[in-house]
């Protein structure tokens, strides 16, 4: 997993609530078997006419707008497990998701792929909609050592929450799995101690 | 020290505490679908390393499967590469596949129910949100994503924090005409897309108690759909009847021993919850929704509201209202429905269909409708057979398809084309969710039937419902 310290960008506002992962990429996308390309179906169907032509109203296809933090309503990531979202959004090349709440399993998932989801309060939500709108060329930095959201032109700034263990990991680019294989063992053992066979037997019609 | 159902069956399969204070969780049950598990298996191969405990995780096909000519190879070259994928994957690591073709297949959180392979008391996941169906017998269910199943498939465990608990209790007597489903969607519009976000919901009160498993499974399948992880209901004598004799259920002695077990699966009397709700049967009525996520549910007989939920944007609401082509402060009822789609892990199961064949025996689609049924799985499309339920159907315009999620999520063939209306009994109604501009109204089997019947959004209740 690539590493994630802090970054400094413009950002993209996508002030929509309940922004489920159907929408982030929808179902008919899920048919590959690697992990790469995601970003090019990236909110399809609201980016692009069934034919194919960009829908120059979405926020995507407008270039006043770029950057690698997306700003979003609340309730982000809501509906499926599909880690495709999650995927399709660092694909495109965010690296941070700031909403008011996000759903828990987004949440995970984007954590597992080193996309930061940044959860801040709804009034600094509407601050930083405000500075992008006021101008889109505002810089935003996001620090994971400090906790940190700033408003460059304004110095507003938030901490935002996160577990220890989940910071450590993305601070250093480890996953989950790499500290579950190190139990391996410890796992075996606590399996043998368990007063009911949960294993094999129960499987077995 | 008194306990939670849901905190007595996480403390029973914390492996460690990691530093930082997650829990290393270990997992019973694991099953995959073709949809999230190929990246997870081409991670062990990278890394070099095999399935830890092979035999606790089950495969099936379903989300790409075709709900028509099973028996040939799946046309669309994308969704047969990935049911391929899983096969050869299942062949490599060793994991039994319950496929196309199989006896067993079908819709993961119809078919490890039915075969017994869900019990009390486990941890159970799926790369699928709605693995929440398997709490219905007392279990923590939960969706993970694909990071996960490789997580799961390495180690048998999951690193994760525990939840904050919530308890939702409904007591009193449904209706006739009120099912399970529309508990669960009244509870959602009650509370909110994300009402349950950060909480496991136990489901408790004497209407939940007097539910079927089945109708149990449809209440805890949409936990999700208020951002719940997953919802549980403490097992009891429904839940052991229901589970005796199935195939991989203990058998004999093993099964009394294990229900003398599952006895102690309850959350004790003064168990703290993090928050409760409490809802009356009888406030209960036959739902729909009117918008673009499953919290935007009406009773059938009330108007689309005319502002949006506290809290809420004016602009998403209105978003969602033109998505769907309906006005603040309309009626739905009498409006045109084009399709109606019995099927999805939350309404396909033998009691639905059994339902639905009597409500519709005798009366005939309206013309103007495409209606299609979709059993959850080969067991449920050969039980319906073997009660001549598909006779029932048929012959009433309906067409019984083959098993699959088919337009729960249209990744196969079956999809709603845009801009027209469809009464599903699935679990989301999010926008393209059914095909691009497809507008879906959830509803329960009876509302649906009903649709397809009339044609319109009608109220189930004005038929005769005692036939
Ligand atoms: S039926 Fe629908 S909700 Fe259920 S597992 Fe399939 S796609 Fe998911």
């Amino acid at each position: 997993m690539e590493k994630f310290i802090s970054v400094n960008t413009t950002a993209v506002p996508l002030p929509n609530e309940d922004v489920d992962t159907d929408q982030i990429i929808p179902a008919r996308f899920l048919k590959a078997t690697t992990r790469e390309g995601f970003g090019d179906n990236l909110f399809c169907d609201w980016r692009y006419q069934p034919d194919g032509a960009a829908k120059t109203d979405f926020v995507l296809n407008n270039p006043l707008y770029q950057g690698q933090i997306l700003v979003a309503g609340k309730n982000f990531g809501c509906g499926s497990s599909r880690e495709h979202a999650a995927w399709a959004l660092a694909d495109y090349g965010f690296r941070v998701v700031v909403s008011s709440f996000f759903a828990d399993i987004f949440k995970g998932n984007a954590l597992n792929n080193g996309l930061l989801p940044v959860q801040v309060s709804p009034a600094f939500l509407h601050d930083l909609f405000t500075a992008i709108e006021t101008d889109p060329a505002s810089r935003f930095s996001v620090d994971l050592e400090q906790q940190t959201i700033s408003i460059d032109r304004t110095g507003a700034s938030e901490t935002f929450p996160i577990d220890p263990f989940r910071k450590v990991c993305l601070l250093n680019g480890y996953d989950d799995l790499d500290y579950l294989l190190s139990l391996r063992e410890q796992i075996a053992t606590w399996e043998q101690q368990q007063p009911f066979s949960i294993t094999a037997a129960t499987l077995t019609p | 020290m008194s306990k939670t159902l849901f905190d007595k069956i996480w403390d029973a399969h914390i492996v460690t505490t990691a530093e930082g204070g997650q829990d290393v969780l270990y997992i019973d049950r694991h099953f995959i679908h073709e949809v999230t598990s190929p990246q997870a298996f081409t991670g062990l191969r990278q890394r070099g390393i095999p399935v830890f405990r092979p035999v606790q995780t089950i495969a099936t096909a379903d989300h790409n499967v075709p709900t028509q000519n099973q028996h040939l190879p799946i046309v669309e070259p994308l969704s047969r590469s990935q049911v391929e994928k899983l096969t050869e994957n299942c062949a490599e690591f060793g994991v039994e596949l319950y496929g196309l073709g199989h006896p067993y297949q079908g819709i993961v959180h119809v078919i490890g129910p039915e075969l017994g392979i869900t019990q009390p008391g486990q941890t159970i996941v799926c790369g699928d949100s709605h693995t929440s169906t398997h709490g219905a017998f007392g279990a923590i269910a939960f969706g993970i994503g694909t990071s996960q199943v490789e997580q799961v498939l390495a180690t048998q465990c999951l690193l994760q924090k525990r939840p904050l608990r919530m308890r939702i209790t409904v007591d009193g007597q449904l209706a006739p005409g009120v099912l399970s489903k529309d508990i669960i969607l009244y509870i959602i519009a009650q509370l909110g897309a994300a009402g349950g976000t950060g909480y496991f919901v136990e489901y408790a009160g004497s209407a939940i108690r007097a539910l079927s498993m089945e109708a149990r499974m449809t209440i805890c399948n949409m936990s999700i759909e208020m951002g719940a992880r997953g919802g549980l209901i403490a097992p009891d004598n429904t839940t052991f009847e229901y589970l005796r004799g199935r195939e991989f259920a203990p058998a004999g002695a093993d099964f009394d021993a294990a229900v003398a077990q599952w006895q102690h699966l309850f959350s004790d009397a003064d168990a703290v919850f993090d928050r409760e709700y409490q809802f009356r049967a009888e406030d209960i009525a036959p739902m729909i929704t009117y918008g673009t996520n499953p919290g935007m549910g009406i009773r059938v007989s009330e108007t689309v509201p005319e502002a949006p939920a506290a809290g809420d944007s004016l602009a998403s609401f209105s978003k969602s209202l033109d998505y769907m082509g309906f006005r603040p402060g309309e009626r739905l009822i009498g409006k045109s429905v084009g399709y109606v789609f019995i099927g999805s892990c939350t309404n396909s199961r033998i009691e639905d269909l059994r339902l639905v064949a009597r409500f519709v025996q005798g009366k005939q689609k309206a013309s103007s409708v495409q209606a299609f049924i979709v059993p959850g799985s080969q067991q449920v499309a050969r039980q319906a057979k073997a009660e001549g339920l598909d006779q029932v159907f048929v012959a009433a315009g309906f067409e019984f398809r083959e098993p699959g999620c088919s337009a729960c999520l249209g990744m196969n063939e079956d999809k709603v084309p845009a801009g027209e209306y469809c009464v599903s009994t699935s679990n989301r109604n999010f926008e393209g969710r059914q095909g691009p501009g497809a507008r879906t109204i959830l509803a329960s089997p009876l509302t649906a039937a009903a649709a397809a019947v009339t044609g319109t959004i009608v109220d189930v209740r004005d038929f005769d419902l005692e036939n």
